[in-house]
């Protein structure tokens, strides 16, 4: 169960089947990769037993580093720790902070390779192998797109100007021991789920405000459509490209069952059995890249701007508990003077409110502008891709 | 006796006919009786064929005696040649093929078996054609096998079909060697015509076991296992043949030498002859060894095969030659050391061949023949003068030669299958025109409300057929008239071994939602299923020649009105009573424990069962790709219709407008997932369904016949115990009983005879409808999936156009 992600990409055959998952980050970054002071990739992953590593390869003019070139090997959850940083730093509360990589998921694709294994005896040998091939394609496919998304996320911070400086970031690329981050234990877990119920609550709340901006109206009632509605769309992305990939499963194993048919058949139909169990096993072959493809341009897409939205309304979240913050210190010091005490102090307070609030409302303006544009151009990109892969997959069948 | 009933295959036991010839021949022979079981054995191999051999003997002189003697060799080497491969062909295509150059084997050995046959035959034609068949046939009818067990069946139909040609070439034979006068040279003449024959016969077996041991080193030891059964039924089948051939000798001067010559031999190896038979135990599996070992031998052999005395060659050979030719020479028979004789230059050519070409079949092959006829021209000047037999070789050259073009093109075509099949399907459908009836099922109409109600269908008929009064009418049928029309045809057709197109199953389930009035879907889909299903029906049904002769189908067609169908309801009495008598069926059918006599029906057996497995688990498969597929369009359309939501929410107007775009698209895509889906059920899930059901016909029908034997065998049983009760009457001096017990034995003997002509008319029938349906079945699969594909295709075709529409939305996007 060990598998290299460099030996993918060397792989002839393999490559073939994950060939349309991009080896660079797709989508959300168009702008990102031209700034050549700060350059992050992947170079190389390792899926072991439980966990993936990742080695990610840094190239950089910044003096920050002391080498121009260097590689670190990382694990899903150091990614994690580096972005719960990021969130929690109130430095970035003006920021969208880039998702974090959803957790690498090998379960699904394991267990079906271990339950393949169990069942050997059951079955031919070419079915075996088949449905061996199928798997590890699979599961070659889920591996890329994890290895893609970490790289995703660490372009986008090496590409954003305040938070590619974030020193945690720079120890995430550099440092090259083990971070020792562990995993939230249980405790933490059960802060963290209190935090966002308070949070969620309060987000109702806060949403309630009327916002003194237009703009930011605008874009708060747009987010929160949107994100139902991506929500919505990827969910059912999701089920469509799902009944896909069964019904290609379903064309491959009436393949081999019409093979078998065609080599049990002694009359001159088993030819032509043959014949059409091999021109199903290349619909077969069609279906489920087309299926794969979906999954790329489409779902992942969604899925990505899913949590690209949610983290905008993070940040708008943010801005509206500022603001809110800072209508309080206003009440605060209101009060304060009625009374003429504490007035410094509340002054100060509201100073500071204010001038969060203003800070924060500053850069998410921009980053929302960002965010418009950046996806924009995603959504351009993939569904040109996307259409054209149908349109080829769609050829390749007729011929 | 025990022991030949424990080999003999077929249940024959009607020994009493047998007895008589037994007797006949058993008188002609005193000399040489090996053992006393050899006369019961002859009978027990082929018990069928005693009218045959008479029908052969007269038949000779009836055939043109004189004519022979003009073009007599070319003649008789042509005929048997070509004869069986002619019918060969048209045999071949239900052979398994292993690969196409041992396809090519096949055809040759089975079509070179068949005429070393009748060359043996034709020598001991007068004798009985039947013995010597046996042992020559069976082990190269085996050797065949070993590449299908297919070819036997044609092979079997070839030696029916063949009989007169048999008989023919058979008297031409003894014509021409009785006219030339000289006995050495006679003998010669003969000798040399089995020499030839046997060569060639001998050439392409062990080429066969060359080609088996050079390509795969794990057919050896499956081959040999073959090969064990024919000896072992060669061995007991050889005494019989010997025994037959001296009354032959008696009777026909013309062998009288041979045997002479032949006989001072064997009986010097008579005692060697003890040995032999009990080597034959150990040696079946070094058989196949052994011709290969003889190869290498081949300098050593070579020497002897140049001097003209066969005999003495023969015990040469027999001695190197290993306990096959060894088998051979201790028959006192003439053809047998001849035979080993020949097996010598053959090897070696073989195997230089071989040696030279190395796996190259098809030109190996060739390359064999070439050498063989030249090895013939040089032996024949060597030996013999005659006339006839400067012509052998070139007769049969042409002949191999038209064999292997023959063969050719034929695994060409089956190679070019794909484009072939498409004439083949009009050159079919031409024929099938014949029956020229189109039959449409339209308009199901719900009649009545509530759980008394049913659907009615149009059936619509277009013939210009003069059976029926109108060119075009149309009645209005409910279900349960076609279930009807079924119950009678499968009554009347289905014991005699007919294949009853089966309707569509009742679905209970199905029809109460039709009843309770539910306009949805599935309701629909239900009824559109039904409705194509009870047209493939019909259309099945007139398409039979015999079906459609039935008083009943035509009834079904015509009339306006027909009598309620009774006892079609599933929940009604007769369907309760329906439900016992089948399952007394398969009760029975457990019981009823048949020893196949034909290798035919057990293979079909079988394939049916495994096709039955096959298909069925094929339709699962495709019915779950029919609910995936649906799945996928009502997905479709759900994302159709959030990307819709998100292009309203998007407020990027271009990307906005893109997104609506791709929601349309996808819409589009449900609808072309949709028709897929129902074009998915209608064109290859209905299919093999409806062949499901059909194989489920051909099982009944084999069951029919299996029922048709055991009446016959319970008969028979009934006989003989009426006979004990004759025998035991007779023993106890009760002469009025016994007249009563005579009248029932006759009875019952005619009842006897009257099963058997049923069994074996039922057989016949079921071959025949079985190779029909086999015909159909392939006819039918390869028009319906090319339909299928089409319809595949054209769904890509669409998606093509609705994302090249799309393709230049997304580009705008700004």
């Amino acid at each position: 169960m060990r598998s290299c992600y460099g030996l993918i990409c060397g792989c002839g055959a393999l490559w073939d089947v994950v060939s349309a998952l991009p080896l660079q980050p797709r989508a959300v970054n168009v702008d990102l990769q031209t700034d050549a002071t700060l350059q992050v990739d992947i170079s190389d992953a390792l899926s072991e037993r439980d966990k993936v590593k990742f080695t990610v390869h840094t190239k950089s003019t910044l003096p920050n580093f002391k080498q121009n070139e260097f590689s670190v090997v990382r694990q899903h959850e150091e990614f994690i720790w580096l972005h719960d940083s990021f969130v929690e730093n109130e430095e970035y509360a003006g920021y969208i902070i880039p998702p974090a990589p959803p957790r690498p998921d090998f379960d699904a694709s394991r267990e079906k390779l271990q339950k393949l294994g169990e069942g050997e005896g059951s079955m031919t040998k070419e079915e075996f192998t088949k449905m061996k091939q199928e798997l590890e394609a699979e599961y070659l496919a889920i591996f890329k797109k994890t290895v893609a998304m970490h790289e995703v996320f660490l372009c986008r911070v090496a590409a954003h100007p305040v938070l590619r400086k974030d020193l945690n970031f720079h120890v995430f690329l550099e440092y090259n021991q083990d971070l020792s981050v562990r995993g939230k234990n249980k405790k933490e877990k059960l802060e963290d789920f209190f935090k966002n119920v308070v949070k969620s609550a309060d987000g109702v709340l806060v949403a309630g405000v009327k916002d003194v901006d237009d703009f930011f109206e605008h874009e708060k009632t747009f987010l929160l459509e949107y994100h139902n509605r991506v929500k919505d769309a990827s969910a059912k992305s999701d089920r469509m490209i799902r009944s896909h990939k069964n019904a290609a499963d379903d064309i491959n194993r009436i393949a081999s069952s019409l093979y078998t048919l065609g080599t049990q058949d002694s009359t001159d139909l088993c030819k032509f059995f043959l014949k059409v169990s091999e021109l199903f096993e290349k619909t077969r072959k069609i279906e489920s890249r087309v299926a794969a493809d979906e999954d790329l341009k489409l779902a992942d897409l969604l899925k990505y701007y899913l949590r690209e939205s949610q983290a905008a309304k993070d940040l708008l979240y943010r801005r509206s508990r500022a603001l809110v913050d800072y209508e309080n210190a206003n009440k605060a010091l209101d009060k304060a003077r009625a009374k003429n005490r504490d007035v410094l102090q509340a002054e100060t307070s509201q100073q500071l409110c204010c001038h969060k609030f203003e800070k924060i409302s500053e850069s998410a303006k921009q980053e929302l502008i960002d965010f418009k544009t950046r996806r924009v151009a995603a959504f351009r990109k993939n569904l040109v891709e996307l259409a054209e892969l149908e349109l080829k997959h769609a050829k390749v069948t007729m011929t | 006796m025990a022991t030949s009933s424990e080999r003999s295959p077929p249940p024959f036991p009607d020994s009493e006919d047998q007895d008589v010839l037994d007797s006949e021949e058993v008188g002609g022979r005193e000399s040489d009786e090996d053992d006393d079981g050899g006369g019961d054995d002859l009978l027990f191999v082929n018990p069928s064929n005693p009218p045959l051999t008479k029908m052969d003997t007269t038949l000779p002189p009836a055939s043109q005696p004189s004519d022979v003697l003009m073009e007599p060799p070319s003649d008789l080497m042509n005929d048997p040649l070509i004869e069986p491969f002619s019918s060969l062909t048209e045999n071949k295509p239900t052979s398994k093929i292993v690969s196409e150059p041992s396809d090519d084997f096949v055809d040759l050995t089975n079509n070179l078996a068949d005429s070393p046959e009748d060359a043996a035959e034709s020598v001991l034609a007068d004798v009985a054609i039947d013995t010597t068949e046996i042992p020559l046939d069976e082990p190269s009818d085996d050797f065949v096998d070993i590449f299908g067990g297919e070819t036997e069946a044609p092979r079997e139909e070839v030696v029916i079909a063949n009989v007169t040609v048999k008989a023919a070439a058979a008297a031409d034979k003894s014509e021409v060697t009785s006219d030339v006068t000289d006995p050495p040279g006679d003998l010669k003449t003969g000798s040399d015509f089995e020499q030839e024959a046997n060569e060639t016969a001998t050439d392409s077996i062990i080429d066969l076991s060359d080609d088996l041991l050079s390509s795969n080193a794990q057919k050896p030891p499956l081959a040999s296992d073959q090969f064990v059964d024919p000896l072992v039924d060669f061995l007991s089948d050889a005494p019989p043949a010997a025994d037959a051939k001296i009354p032959s000798r008696a009777t026909v001067d013309l062998f009288e030498d041979e045997g002479n010559d032949l006989f001072t031999e064997p009986r010097q190896t008579k005692s060697a002859k003890q040995q032999q038979k009990s080597l034959f135990g150990e040696a079946d599996e070094d058989l196949f060894g052994e011709p290969l070992g003889a190869t290498t031998k081949k300098p050593v052999i070579k020497e002897p095969k140049g001097k003209p005395v066969p005999t003495k060659a023969a015990r040469d050979v027999s001695n190197m030659g290993g306990p096959l030719q060894d088998g051979y020479t201790a028959e006192p028979a003439d053809i047998f050391s001849e035979e080993a004789v020949t097996t010598v230059p053959s090897i070696k050519k073989t195997s230089a061949v071989n040696s030279k070409t190395n796996g190259v079949h098809s030109e190996e092959d060739t390359d064999i023949f070439a050498e063989a006829t030249v090895e013939l021209s040089l032996d024949s000047p060597q030996e013999e003068r005659k006339k006839g037999v400067p012509a052998v070789p070139s007769a049969s050259a042409p002949s191999v030669s038209a064999a292997t073009s023959l063969a050719k093109p034929q695994s060409a075509s089956l190679e070019e299958l794909d484009d072939d099949e498409e004439e083949e399907e009009e050159e079919e459908e031409e024929q099938e025109d014949k029956f020229d009836i189109s039959i449409s099922v339209k308009d199901p109409e719900k009649i009545g409300d509530g759980m008394n109600a049913y659907m009615a269908y149009k059936v619509t008929t277009q013939t210009p057929l003069p059976m029926f009064r109108n060119k075009t009418f149309t009645v209005r049928r409910r279900f349960s008239d076609f279930l009807g029309l079924y119950e009678k045809l499968s009554e009347k057709h289905g014991p005699n071994g007919f294949i009853v197109p089966p309707p569509p199953e009742k679905s209970i389930l199905g029809m109460t939602k039709v009843k309770v009035g539910k306009e949805d879907s599935s309701s629909a889909d239900f009824v559109e299923r039904r409705r194509a299903a009870l047209e493939r029906y019909l259309q099945r049904i007139v398409h039979h020649p015999s079906l459609l002769q039935d008083p009943d189908v035509r009834e079904f067609l015509e009339r306006e009105e027909l009598p309620r169908a009774v006892g079609t309801q599933a929940l009604s009495g007769a369907g309760f009573l329906k439900m016992i008598n089948k399952a007394t069926d398969a009760v029975s059918k457990m019981t009823i424990k048949m020893n196949e006599s034909d290798v035919w029906f057990e293979e079909k057996l079988q394939e049916v069962e495994s096709a039955d497995q096959q298909f069925r688990k094929l339709h699962v498969l495709v019915e779950s790709l029919v609910v995936h597929r649906k799945e996928l369009s009502l997905n479709t359309a759900s994302f159709a219709k959030s990307t819709a939501m998100l292009g309203s929410a998007e407020d990027n107007t271009a990307l906005s407008r893109a997104l609506s775009q791709l929601a349309e698209v996808e819409d589009k895509m449900e609808q072309l997932h949709q028709d897929q889906a129902t074009n998915d059920t209608f064109n290859f899930a209905e299919l093999i369904a409806d062949y499901i059901r059909l194989l489920g016909s051909v099982r009944g029908s084999f069951d029919h016949r299996m029922k048709a034997w055991q009446r016959w065998q319970d008969a028979q049983a009934a006989l003989q115990k009426k006979r004990e009760t004759e025998a035991k009457l007779l023993w106890a001096n009760k002469p009025d009983k016994l007249q009563l017990v005579k009248e029932e034995i006759a009875e019952w003997e005619v009842k006897v005879t009257q099963y058997e002509r049923d069994f074996d008319r039922v057989t016949a029938t079921v071959r025949k409808e079985v190779v029909r349906f086999d015909k159909e079945k392939a006819r039918n699969f390869k028009r319906e999936i090319i339909n299928y594909l089409e319809c595949l295709l054209q769904s890509q075709q669409q998606l093509i156009k609705y994302w090249e529409a799309f393709l230049p939305e997304a580009k705008a996007i700004a």
